[in-house]
């Protein structure tokens, strides 16, 4: 009996170790893919022009240069600009976003809302159909008049369906009666809302609030339909975008800085300004990464 | 409270809407909306002719079954295999690089593939040169498309889905676990007859979720892969968001975008009710509404 128990656990414990292999390896395999690209970027970014052209892009320098990075910042009029527009725009989206998906989400689970269920679906209804493109695109510039506005980018990026919903089951775990005792208590619904209901609400608000910030920081789609190039500062991942395909938008920003146009080094300022734009998202990120794992966690078990 | 969100979605989402109008004109800017001749179903007899709403169509929705099914599979793979692991450094070190391409734009990756398939200076021509192999012209082979995109997909997307169904598999009670391991259930067992099936209803309901939507594109990821105007692969890579996009900005045919639209939002609408009754007929608990 005692034996046969002891071979079972012998047989148990090699396939585990068979199958935790397979998981160190296959992880391993996968993690390293998603890191090495980056890598790549960054090292193209050190290196000299001469030497891309020589022997293509590579993750460590073959001959270090500085040069790509000495242009992005001799000119930085241009990136300072789009830098402090994206940093506006994130801090505002986020503080405006946050406020009002926080008091929707609030306001939808009460369950003394008479009209929970029809504005609950009126939201929804959202995701399942749209205008399309094309007519929102004439909403905002023809009807709201907010071309070359900030604000066309600002706005449509405040609310989303899926924010609103995942705050919904959050605030749910909070009992109603709290809402009622201080009801009783004389509160008005903006001060329970303020004061009981956010406070408590901390770390779905941290992860509702990354969300809403790390879409305004990664935010290109409105600002290219929205902000045309009589702007001279729009939002960096456009700046990055526009580095990126037009060769003629590099040698006009750079055509201030005491360079040849020959020797302007295209291949590698694409990856300087890449590592620039993309730089505070990649140093903040392990930091706020748990508050990601924490929220999607807690949303995936309530549903 | 609710008052600034209905009035937000009052205004984007719901006032176009009676743009799609435009669909059924022959639109012509000096005239506007309402001056503009009415074409009835034109627009519709036009994209059908061309036979560009067909490969809109089949474009959009194999790359949505490959993401979805391929996606699915890799995270549960690797949700699985992580809650297998002892080595807690490895397991947040592997998990902290997988999210790393979530959080960066759709720009960035557009450059990082060109990083790796640019004929001239590519790090793929790199090594298969030193292999001594021809080297490859990715952006000028439509064949080769499908599986960049999705494999980019795939990279994206593994280390952020998977934590749903790691979280998931956290829930599951270690009595059910220990019980199968005194039965004598290998590794492989448990995860066969335990686990997988213990994931079942988190699939179910993100393959709902992920169906709704099966006639959106991924537009940012197409778009910042593809370029713009790369005539040569569109026919592997056109789907019905690039389509929308490049007759609003370069063609500036806005009722044959709105048409295409139109047709997305009802085709898209129909898949989600008839999603939605299959799964209430099946298992009537994880149904949407």
């Amino acid at each position: 009996m005692d034996e046969t128990f002891v071979s079972a656990h012998k047989k148990t414990d090699a396939s585990g170790l068979v199958v935790r292999w397979i998981g160190y390896l296959f992880i391993g395999f996968f993690a390293l893919c998603c890191l090495l690209p980056f890598l790549l970027v960054l090292g193209t970014s050190f290196t000299s022009e001469s030497a891309i052209k020589l022997s293509g892009f590579n993750f460590w320098p073959k001959e270090f240069s500085l040069f790509a990075y000495k242009i992005v910042f001799e000119n930085p009029d241009l990136i300072i600009g789009s830098y402090i527009v994206t940093i506006v725009m994130t801090i505002v989206g986020t503080a405006v976003g946050l406020l009002l998906v926080a008091m929707t989400g609030y306001a939808l689970q009460r369950p003394d809302f008479m009209y929970r269920n029809k504005i609950s679906f009126f939201i929804y209804f959202t995701t399942l159909f749209s205008g399309g493109l094309v007519p929102f695109y004439l909403l905002i510039t023809q009807y709201l008049h907010l071309k070359d506005n900030y604000l066309a980018v600002l706005l449509p990026g405040l609310l989303s369906p899926f924010l609103i919903i995942m705050m919904k089951s959050f605030v749910r775990s909070i009992p109603h009666a709290i809402t009622e005792s201080a009801k009783i208590d004389g509160a008005g619904d903006f001060r329970i809302f303020l004061r009981l209901i956010l406070p408590m609400t901390t770390p779905a608000l941290a992860t509702i609030g990354l969300f809403i910030a790390l879409g305004y920081w990664n935010e290109w789609y409105n600002s290219m339909l929205f902000l045309s190039p009589d702007m001279k500062y729009r939002t960096l991942q456009l700046f990055l975008y526009n580095v990126i395909t037009s060769a003629d938008f590099v040698r006009n920003s750079a055509a201030s800085s005491n360079v040849q146009l020959r020797d302007v080094p295209l291949e590698s300022m694409k990856m300087a300004t890449a590592v620039v734009a993309t730089g505070p998202v990649i140093l903040f990120y392990p930091f706020v990464q748990r508050y990601f794992i924490k929220g999607i966690t807690v949303g995936a078990v309530k549903g | 409270m609710c008052f600034p969100a209905v009035a937000f979605f009052l205004i984007f989402s719901y006032m176009p809407m009676p743009g799609l109008y435009l669909a059924f004109i022959k639109y012509n800017y000096s005239d506007g909306i309402f001056g503009s001749a009415f074409a009835g179903l034109e627009n519709f007899r036009f994209l059908v002719m061309t036979g560009d709403l067909w490969r809109l169509t089949f474009n959009t929705i194999a790359y949505n079954i490959a993401f979805i099914l391929l996606g699915n599979m890799l995270q549960i793979t690797v949700a699985v295999l992580l809650n297998e692991m002892r080595s807690k450094w490895f397991k947040k070190v592997s998990q902290t690089m997988m999210f790393l391409p979530y959080f960066v734009s759709a720009v960035l990756i557009g450059l990082i593939a060109y990083n790796i398939l640019s004929y001239d200076y590519g790090i793929l021509n790199s090594v298969l040169h030193s292999l001594g192999l021809d080297p490859v012209k990715a952006y000028s082979s439509p064949g080769a498309w499908p599986f960049i995109i999705v494999i980019t997909y795939l990279w994206q997307s593994t280390g952020y889905g998977s934590i749903v169904y790691f979280a998931a598999i956290m829930g599951l009670d270690s009595e059910i676990v220990e019980a199968s391991e005194i039965d004598g259930a290998n590794a492989f067992q448990r995860i066969r007859y335990i686990v997988l099936p213990w994931l079942k209803p988190t699939f179910i309901i993100l393959l709902l979720f992920s169906l709704g939507g099966i006639l959106k594109g991924n537009f940012g990821l197409f778009f910042n892969l593809v370029g713009a105007n790369n005539t040569a692969l569109y026919a592997s890579t056109d789907i019905i968001e690039t389509y929308v996009f490049r007759s609003l900005m370069t063609n500036f045919n806005f009722s044959m975008g709105s048409a295409v639209s139109l047709y997305q939002s009802l085709f898209g609408f129909i898949v989600v009710l008839s999603a939605n009754w299959l799964v209430k007929k099946v298992s009537p608990d994880n149904s949407l509404f």
